[in-house]
């Protein structure tokens, strides 16, 4: 089963009518799987057992019997969840997340675990314990990251929509390199429970799919109030697909010129503008803006992200669960052994830079001051959003690089994320559509709104999508 | 801001990670480029500023204190690396050494 050319509305036509069994769908996408994945190594667990949920309710429930990725640092009850690391790579959750309970009970199937950067933790999906993930478009390039085996699974055809998750860029990013559609919903719109901690202020839930439809379906089901997590809004959920066949006639759009300054590479930056003639030429407003603190959301965000990460982490001690190394002599040797051997480069670069500014004589240079520096980025937010409904710009500098080419240069990783971060930082929903080819790869325009106002968001990329049809086509790099 | 391995081995304590000597190095300096991005912050006027230190719409939330039967004992050892008795195993926790 390939569904490159399906949506969840074919699939539940096809499946509600008799056409496509829910039994020989699931065998069939794992069976496709395995074979393409030989290529791409975007999964690091499909499970061979998967069925569909029982009396699939196909009138009721949109994504009954539809299989859909998770990302492998959301946990499944009874199904391996390792977050692409070693320290994880024996663990089994006891529970379900609570986005995996919502799509059980909207009866969606589940057939694997996506592979991404070890704790979600990187812009390329290279720094995965199970290897690097490869791009379909080509495949001596990166999928980006840190959802680079969901965004990979998408564009590929192995899974009509995934879930991944994104902390500075983690969904947008990849959705960009792989010409897909991805979405990180406003923070608190969708609950963390059950998600593999990260930096705790920042991760947020999402969705990627080919075609926007199927997120604004996926994260109708996803989205909601949650006991389990207090920083979920207890704001009603709109329906998104509500918001899609709209025009964009006396939309405000805002375009911050640091977006599209000589830092964005040329190709990017044409197929973006393209796409905001576009709108205007359907009656958008296109204004110039400026983000004063764009050069600082890099040096803010690694420092919040890095600081938030290592308070999560200490939980992985070698002692109640995950790995456990074999030589310790005592019990601080278990926590320093099992973490020196179970954690990759990356997640200690993280971790000890989080340590040092979060310890005593760095806390107010560093830490502090980075919180402060938060503020000043969310008011250049508020007020260009008090005068505007969204804001467009690339999703990335470049588009996907080589595979090995920026991996022992942390920095240069680090600065991948600067069109992203802030969406983060800030809070608001932001999504990547695709803009379009430039030397043969895809371009992703990227849309943020105000906190929860995806409904913006996804009429916008809705509007995009239609125009340029991108969705037809085909990713060059697989071989059949 | 100049970085040393002497920093880097006391925030590795701090953080209960340990490096090999070889690695000691390179890490250094790769630590010292990061920490002198995030410097660049220092440059930031915040006089005055407020920190931010989450983004949600909502106060600090309350809720009834109901026990409930979440899981049993055996669901929550599944993943204890070593376990005997229902106990799980750790190495002893003061060295000999701290007797002498």
């Amino acid at each position: 089963m390939n569904y490159l050319k399906e949506t969840i509305d074919s699939l539940n036509k096809q499946l509600a009518s008799g056409e496509l069994s829910a039994e020989k769908l699931t065998t069939d996408t794992v069976a496709n799987i395995k074979a393409t994945d030989k290529q791409l190594n975007a999964w690091i667990t499909v499970y061979d057992a998967a069925k569909p949920a029982a009396d699939l309710d196909f009138a009721k429930n949109r994504l009954a019997g539809i299989p859909i990725a998770i990302k492998d640092n959301i946990v499944i009850d009874g199904m391996r969840t390792t977050a692409a690391s070693h320290i994880l790579d024996n663990f089994v959750p006891v529970y379900d997340a609570t986005v995996i309970t919502k799509l059980r009970a909207a009866q969606a199937t589940f057939v694997g675990k996506t592979n991404m950067d070890e704790f979600a933790m990187g812009s390329s999906t290279e720094h995965s314990y199970f290897g690097a993930t490869h791009n379909p478009w080509n495949l001596d390039k990166v999928p980006g990251g840190s959802s680079g085996g969901s965004a990979a699974a998408v564009a590929s055809g192995q899974v009509v929509a995934a879930l991944g998750s994104d902390t500075g860029g983690s969904i947008r990013q990849p959705a960009a390199f792989n010409g897909i559609f991805g979405i990180k919903p406003t923070y608190g719109r969708v609950s963390r429970w059950g998600l593999i901690a990260f930096g705790s202020s920042l991760d947020q839930i999402g969705v990627m799919s080919k075609r926007v439809r199927d997120s604004a379906e996926v994260l109708n089901v996803i989205s909601g109030y949650d006991e389990h997590d207090s920083t979920v809004s207890e704001k009603a959920v709109p329906d998104f697909t509500e918001f899609l066949d709209q025009d964009v006639k006396g939309l405000r759009v805002a375009v911050p010129r640091e977006y599209m300054s000589d830092s964005v590479d040329a190709g990017v930056r044409t197929a973006v503008e393209h796409e905001i003639d576009v709108l205007r030429q359907a009656g958008a407003i296109i204004n110039e803006v400026s983000l004063p603190h764009t050069k600082y959301v890099v040096p803010t965000y690694y420092i919040i992200a890095s600081s938030e990460a290592s308070s999560n982490l200490q939980r992985f001690d070698g002692i109640r669960y995950g790995y456990r190394a074999k030589d310790a002599k005592n019990l601080l040797d278990v926590y320093v052994k099992s973490r020196s051997e179970g954690f990759g480069e990356e997640v200690k670069r993280r971790i000890m830079l989080g340590s040092f500014t979060l310890s005593a004589g760095s806390y107010d240079a560093f830490f502090r001051q980075a919180a402060k520096v938060r503020t000043l980025i969310c008011d250049d937010f508020d007020q260009i959003f008090a005068d505007n409904d969204v804001i467009l710009g690339p999703t990335t500098t470049t588009t996907a690089f080589g595979i090995g080419e920026e991996i022992s240069d942390p920095l240069k990783m680090y600065n991948n994320d600067i069109l992203t971060i802030s969406a983060n930082l800030a809070g608001l929903p932001a999504a990547s559509v695709p803009a379009g080819l430039t030397g043969g790869m895809p371009v992703g325009l990227q849309i943020m709104a105000k906190r929860f106002d995806e409904g913006n968001v996804f009429k916008v990329a809705d509007f995009i999508e239609r125009q340029n049809k991108f969705y037809e086509a085909k990713p060059a790099g697989m071989e059949d | 801001m100049e970085v040393t391995e002497e920093m880097i081995k006391h925030v590795a304590i701090l953080s209960r990670l340990e490096f090999k000597a070889d690695e000691l190095g390179e890490f250094t300096s790769q630590m010292g480029d990061i920490i002198n991005m995030a410097n660049q912050l220092a440059e930031v006027d915040t006089t005055g500023v407020a920190e931010t230190a989450q983004v949600v719409d909502r106060d600090t939330t309350f809720r009834d204190d109901v026990p409930e039967h979440w899981q049993d004992r055996d669901t929550m050892m599944k993943n204890v690396p070593e376990k005997a008795n229902g106990f799980i195993k750790v190495p002893v926790i003061i060295d000999k050494d701290d007797n002498d």
